[in-house]
C-alpha cells in the first residue's frame, strides 16, 4: 500500500508542464509577457415579445394594463405570458385590470446601481397586486418616504405624460399611495398566490 | 437494462416564427404530444428540456417555457443547454435509475432574432478563437476545403447529398427548403462560402419538438408499435479545431460502435448533418450502405435546421417511421458543436 502511494500522482501537485521553466525562442527573449486579454463580445438581437406581451405593451400606450385569465383555474396573470403555469395550457381570455392595487411586499434599496442614475437611493421596490390580478408584479413606490411604505398599502399607477407614452411598461413611472384604508391581510400564505393544490 | 421506447412526437419548424414567444408556440406542441398517447403532465415521471440562452438572447430563458408544462405543484424536471437529444438521453438515464415509467422531453430554438452563425462563434475557445468571430459556416468551409483537397469527397458527391435532401423534403410538411433541384443545377450555383454552395448549407429555422418516452408494457399500452431504444451513446472530439482531423468524425464512429449500429441491417437513418459535408462524414462514420439504408427520409437538417431541436427531431422522425412500419431498425443521430464536435447515436427498433 505504501509503495503504491509513493508512486501515485499527487492530485494537488501542478502538472510538470506548468511548473517547468519556459525557455522562449531567441526572437521573443525581450518580449513583454501577456498577463491578461480583453475580448469584448457583443451580439445584436431583434427581439419580439410574442402575442401576449405584444398585446400588453400596445395597451400600455393607451394607459391600459392587460392580464390574461387561466381557463382552468380562473386566475389572472399580469404581465401575461400567454400561458398558465398552473394548468400548463394557453390562457383563455384577455382581462383589463385596474391601475390600482396594494403592496404585497417591498424592500428599500440604499445602494446606487451603476447606469441607473434615475434610481436615487433610498428607493422602494414593491411587489404590487393589481385589483383583479392573482399574482403581483414589480414596481417602484413613489411620492412617499420609503420608511412609510407598508404591506397592504393601497397604490395607484403614476403614468408618464400622455405625449410621452409609448408601447412600454416604462410608461408607469411608479405607484403612489391612494390614501384609502390598507388592504387587510390576514392569511399571508394565500395572498396573491396561485392555489398550489393538485389541479 | 429497462426497455424504453419513443411513443409520441410532435414538431414545428418554420423559416421564422416571429409573432409568438417560445412558450406560446411550444404549448400546443407539448399538449399534442402528450394527448396523442392520452397522457397529461401529471402522468410524467420526469420532464427534461433543451434550449439555449445564447439563441434567445436572455438569461434563464428556459424558465418561461417550463410554464407550458404546468409546473405547479412542482414537477421532477431538468434542463440541458444542449440539443433536445441530450435532454432525451438524460431522461433515458433517469428511467434506467428506476421508479418511473414515462418521461416527457422537449426542446426548441429561435435562430431568427439574432445571427445564428455569430451566436455559434461564441461556443469556440473564448481566448484565442472566439474573439476572431469565425462564423459557423466559415469554419465548416475550412473543413470542406480539407476534405475536397485531400480527396475525401467531391463537389458532385456533396451536390448529390443536397439534391437527395431536397427531393426527400418534398414530402415533409415541416421542411423549410424542399424545392427540387438537380445535381447539375446545384453544381451551377455560385459559391456561398467557397467551397460551399447555398445548397450545401442548412436551411435555418425556428421551431421545436416534443417527445414522450415510456417503458416496457406501458409503452405497449400507449403505442401500437413502440420504437424501442436499443442502443444510445454519445462521444466528443476535442474542442480545439487545430488538434482534430476534420476530414472524418472519430467521435461519431465511436458512438455508433457503442450504440450497436453494426449489429444488423439499418432500414433508415436520420442524421443531423447541418452541411452536406457533415452528412457525408456521418454516412462514413456510421458505415451506412446507402443502397439498403434510406438516409434522411425527412430531408434532414439541410431541409430544416432548428438549433437545439434538430437532434431530437431526428429521433422523432426515425421513431415515427418505426411506428408506421416504414422500417424495423433505424438509427438517429444528433450533433453539437463546430464540425460535428459532439455526436450522439441512437438505435431504434420495432417489435
Amino acid at each position: 500500500m505504501s509503495a503504491d502511494r509513493s508512486t501515485a500522482l499527487d492530485p494537488l501537485a501542478a502538472p510538470a508542464a506548468l511548473s517547468a521553466p519556459v525557455t522562449l525562442p531567441e526572437a521573443l527573449a525581450g518580449a513583454e509577457p501577456v498577463e491578461s486579454v480583453c475580448t469584448p463580445i457583443r451580439m445584436t438581437y431583434t427581439y419580439t415579445p410574442g402575442r401576449a406581451l405584444s398585446r400588453y405593451l400596445r395597451a400600455m400606450a393607451d394607459k391600459r394594463i392587460l392580464g390574461e385569465r387561466c381557463g382552468a383555474t380562473g386566475q389572472v396573470f399580469v404581465p401575461p405570458r400567454g400561458v398558465s403555469p398552473l394548468a400548463g395550457a394557453a390562457t383563455s381570455e384577455v382581462v383589463e385590470l385596474a391601475d390600482t392595487g396594494y403592496v404585497e411586499s417591498f424592500n428599500i434599496t440604499r445602494v446606487p446601481i451603476e447606469r441607473r442614475p434615475d434610481l436615487k437611493p433610498p428607493y422602494c421596490s414593491a411587489w404590487i397586486v393589481l385589483d383583479g390580478a392573482s399574482v403581483g408584479f414589480l414596481g417602484l413606490v413613489i411620492n412617499i418616504a420609503p420608511e412609510e411604505v407598508r404591506i397592504g398599502m393601497r397604490v395607484r399607477a403614476v403614468w408618464k405624460p400622455d405625449e410621452e407614452l409609448e408601447t412600454s411598461a416604462a410608461n408607469i413611472l411608479g405607484w403612489e399611495p391612494t390614501g384609502e384604508p390598507d388592504e387587510v391581510i390576514t392569511d399571508y400564505e394565500r395572498i396573491g398566490r396561485v392555489d398550489a393544490s393538485d389541479p | 437494462m429497462i426497455d424504453v421506447a419513443v411513443v409520441a412526437f410532435t414538431q414545428r419548424q418554420e423559416a421564422a416564427i416571429s409573432g409568438e414567444s417560445e412558450v406560446e408556440f411550444m404549448v400546443p406542441l407539448m399538449e399534442q404530444a402528450k394527448a396523442s398517447v392520452g397522457l397529461t403532465q401529471s402522468d410524467m415521471g420526469f420532464t427534461c428540456s433543451g434550449s439555449s440562452d445564447f439563441l434567445a438572447g436572455q438569461a434563464f430563458s428556459f424558465v418561461m417555457t417550463i410554464d407550458g408544462t404546468g409546473p405547479v405543484p412542482p414537477i421532477s424536471e431538468s434542463h440541458v443547454e444542449q440539443d433536445g437529444a441530450w435532454a432525451l438521453y438524460e431522461a433515458w438515464v433517469k428511467i434506467q435509475c428506476g421508479g418511473i415509467d414515462t418521461a416527457f422531453v422537449y426542446s426548441y430554438g429561435k435562430s431568427s432574432p439574432g445571427s445564428v452563425r455569430d451566436v455559434l462563434a461564441t461556443q469556440m475557445d473564448p481566448y484565442y478563437v472566439c474573439p476572431l468571430w469565425p462564423d459557423s459556416y466559415a469554419i465548416e468551409a475550412l473543413a470542406a476545403r480539407l476534405m475536397l483537397e485531400g480527396g475525401h469527397v467531391s463537389e458532385s458527391r456533396l451536390a448529390e447529398i443536397a439534391a437527395r435532401s431536397r427531393a426527400s423534403a418534398a414530402s415533409n410538411p415541416h421542411a423549410v427548403r424542399s424545392d427540387p433541384k438537380s445535381v447539375a443545377d446545384i453544381l451551377a450555383e455560385d459559391y456561398a462560402i467557397d467551397p460551399l454552395r447555398p445548397s450545401d448549407l442548412p436551411a435555418e429555422a425556428d421551431g421545436g419538438c416534443a417527445v414522450v418516452l415510456a417503458t416496457g408494457d406501458r409503452a405497449r399500452e400507449l403505442c401500437e408499435r413502440p420504437a424501442w431504444i436499443r442502443g444510445m451513446d454519445h462521444r466528443g472530439d476535442a474542442h480545439t479545431l487545430g488538434v482534430r482531423d476534420l476530414t472524418s468524425s472519430a467521435s461519431a464512429r465511436l458512438a455508433a460502435h457503442h450504440a450497436g449500429v453494426a449489429g444488423d441491417k439499418i432500414d433508415l437513418a436520420e442524421l443531423y448533418g447541418p452541411f452536406t459535408t457533415s452528412e457525408h462524414l456521418l454516412i462514413e462514420a456510421l458505415d451506412l450502405d446507402e443502397d439498403s439504408t434510406a438516409v434522411n427520409p425527412s430531408g434532414g437538417a439541410l431541409a430544416a435546421h432548428t438549433m437545439m431541436a434538430s437532434g431530437l427531431i431526428r429521433i422523432g422522425e426515425a421513431a415515427s417511421r418505426i411506428w408506421r412500419g416504414d422500417g424495423d431498425r433505424a438509427v438517429a443521430h444528433a450533433t453539437s458543436g463546430p464540425c460535428l464536435q459532439q455526436n450522439m447515436v441512437c438505435v431504434l427498433e420495432g417489435d
